[in-house]
């Protein structure tokens, strides 16, 4: 089955017709509704009429995160707050949330994405779709949501947390398809093999992203549940779930290429690269209206194809992501960078003591330790003091990055240094 | 009158407490007493030893995290009810003992006591009748 035939099996001619097209009118809105778009653009000395379909998007400068935690909240946005019905934020670097607004069009677009990818997984409106990713500010819950609302399933808001009750309930009500992060999909696995009902469930695909993960964790999860996983991509500054999934062939992740124009940029020259060579996946949002950005460097890395796939669509598709051009970690869905780890450190104690992130993951469950480097003014002679210490450094982490986090203090140097420069994470993850 | 205590943080894994004597030994520290408080993960290496300072710096050279703390050296008799009378003592005065130890050499028997209140502990272990001695009177 495919949701939107028109749009994901347009000719290739046709598409770059409409996203020419879109593109165009992207870049006039953008110059006069965005003053910092305004002034980027006036600096290179660029005008809306310069650009005249695909072939000068190279001449539009890139935007960053940066552009968006200098423009915290709503400078970026591109109508009045009247016109923007919801507000969705994911962690920044430096404390500071990113912000994003959408308007109702925009609700509507994701709402149409997520339900193309739903049906990209096989699943259709008889089926009972259970949400497990968290709801509220991060835009996979309310994003999975609308979407499977939008496709006609019949949707159980789970969110996260009790798993034996999500399980219990897949049973009694028939669950046949299930969003939620790669790893929490793993924790449920297990517990459905603990509970001995395995023979019990209904469930015939999942939905899967917010975080990295492989083809051998695909084949892991398929086998222990009987079912075909899907990869959904997204980010919350683009949408948020939805931009690009994998069909049944999983040959590739479909990026809804008429609302999401997608380029590959060489890590170092950002020059773009052709069709299948790695590089830096770079969006154009072509619709949105809330927060419309011009080639935002996602920072992720992949490769992309133009080719017809065997499920009949022609959108483009990018590869499974193989890492990060910067040094952000996704841990239970959560984006986290070592500086806010530093900036906490150095906010409690004035000095940045050295220290270390071990993201490990056990029982599918990802887990963060900080070791802590003891310094003077952490040192108690006592037991309690020392303790405190621990849970003083963990709240103020917890605080900082959105994500408990356990602390151990350790020996002054026991952390190794290399070269005079730290390493301060280590990730025993296996995707 | 007070007495320095060393204490020493202590990563619970191997080895550890072997570099700490190991330092010291060289620098012929003696060590008089110590108890060890631990954790699942750390511990703390709190000792009584024949030269605080120079066995802090020692310590230190060595990259460890230590420091000296002010605690009270209880002189007691190797008989029942002397832990009892201080620990009365400080009970009725309502002075909190955050750790003790003891301290037994070839020359005295001590209790070695972390209160709460230091000051008020010593005025009132002294008036108890109790001898609470002083740093030079450990050597």
């Amino acid at each position: 089955m495919i949701w939107n035939e028109t749009k994901e099996c347009m000719s290739r001619d046709e598409m770059t017709a409409l996203q020419s097209a879109r593109l165009v009118k992207l870049v006039d809105r953008v110059y006069h509704n965005v003053e910092p778009y305004r002034k980027k653009m006036q600096q290179i000395g660029l005008e809306p009429g310069d650009i005249r379909g695909l072939e000068d998007i190279t001449k539009l400068p890139f935007t960053t995160k940066d552009d968006l935690r200098d423009n915290y909240p709503f400078g970026l946005f591109a109508v009045p707050n009247s016109q923007i019905t919801r507000i969705h934020a994911s962690s920044g670097t430096t404390g500071k949330a990113t912000v994003v607004g959408y308007t109702r069009r925009d609700i509507d677009i994701w709402s149409e994405c997520v339900a193309r990818c739903i049906t990209m997984a096989g699943l259709g409106k008889n089926d009972i779709i259970q949400i497990a990713y968290g709801y509220g500010l991060f835009t996979g819950g309310l994003g999975a949501h609308y979407g499977a609302e939008k496709m006609g399933a019949t949707v159980v808001p789970m969110s996260t947390g009790n798993t034996k009750k999500l399980v219990s309930m897949m049973v009694d009500f028939g669950v046949t398809g299930i969003m939620c992060t790669p790893s929490y999909l793993l924790h449920i696995a297990e517990t459905i093999r603990d509970m001995g009902l395995r023979d019990k469930i209904k469930l015939k695909a999942s939905i899967n992203g917010a975080e990295p993960w492989s083809e051998k964790m695909r084949m892991e999860m398929e086998s222990m549940l009987g079912i075909h996983s899907h990869d959904i991509y997204g980010l919350s500054e683009i949408m948020g779930p939805g931009v690009a999934t994998d069909c049944i062939y999983h040959k590739g992740l479909h990026v809804q290429e008429d609302h999401f124009l997608p380029e590959i940029i060489d890590r170092n020259t950002f020059e773009p690269v052709p069709d299948g060579t790695e590089g830096e996946l770079v969006l154009t949002t072509l619709t949105k209206e809330g927060l419309p950005l011009i080639r935002y460097r996602t920072k992720d890395l992949t490769s992309i194809t133009h080719g017809k796939c065997e499920c009949g669509r022609t959108s483009a598709r990018i590869s499974r992501f193989t890492g990060r051009t910067d040094d952000m970690l996704i841990i239970r869905g959560v984006n986290v960078f070592p500086s806010q780890v530093e900036n906490a450190l150095l906010e409690l104690s004035g000095t940045t003591p050295h220290y270390l992130m071990i993201v490990d993951r056990q029982d599918n469950h990802d887990s963060l330790e900080v070791q802590v480097e003891m310094e003077e003014k952490f040192f108690s002679d006592e037991i309690r003091g020392l303790e405190d210490m621990t849970r003083k450094i963990e709240h103020a982490l917890k605080d900082a990055i959105g994500l408990a986090v356990k602390v151990k203090l350790v020996e002054p140097n026991s952390i190794e240094r290399s070269m005079g420069k730290t390493k301060h994470v280590i990730d025993n993850r296996k995707y | 009158m007070f007495v320095k205590q060393l204490s020493v943080f202590i990563e619970n894994r191997e080895g550890r407490l072997e570099q700490v004597t190991g330092c010291l030994s060289e620098k012929g520290i003696n060590i008089l007493a110590l108890s060890m408080a631990d954790t699942q993960e750390f511990g703390i290496l709190r000792m009584i030893v024949s030269a605080p300072e120079k066995a802090l710096e020692a310590l230190k050279e060595k990259g460890f995290s230590a420091k000296l703390t002010d605690v009270l050296a209880v002189r007691m008799e190797d008989k029942p009810g002397q832990l009892h009378q201080i620990t009365h003592i400080l009970c009725t005065k309502q002075v909190n003992i955050e750790y003790m130890y003891s301290m037994a050499t070839t020359e005295r028997l001590a209790i070695i006591v972390k209160a709460s209140d230091g000051e008020k502990a010593e005025e009132a272990l002294t008036e108890g009748g109790l001898k609470v001695y002083g740093e030079q009177e450990m050597n």
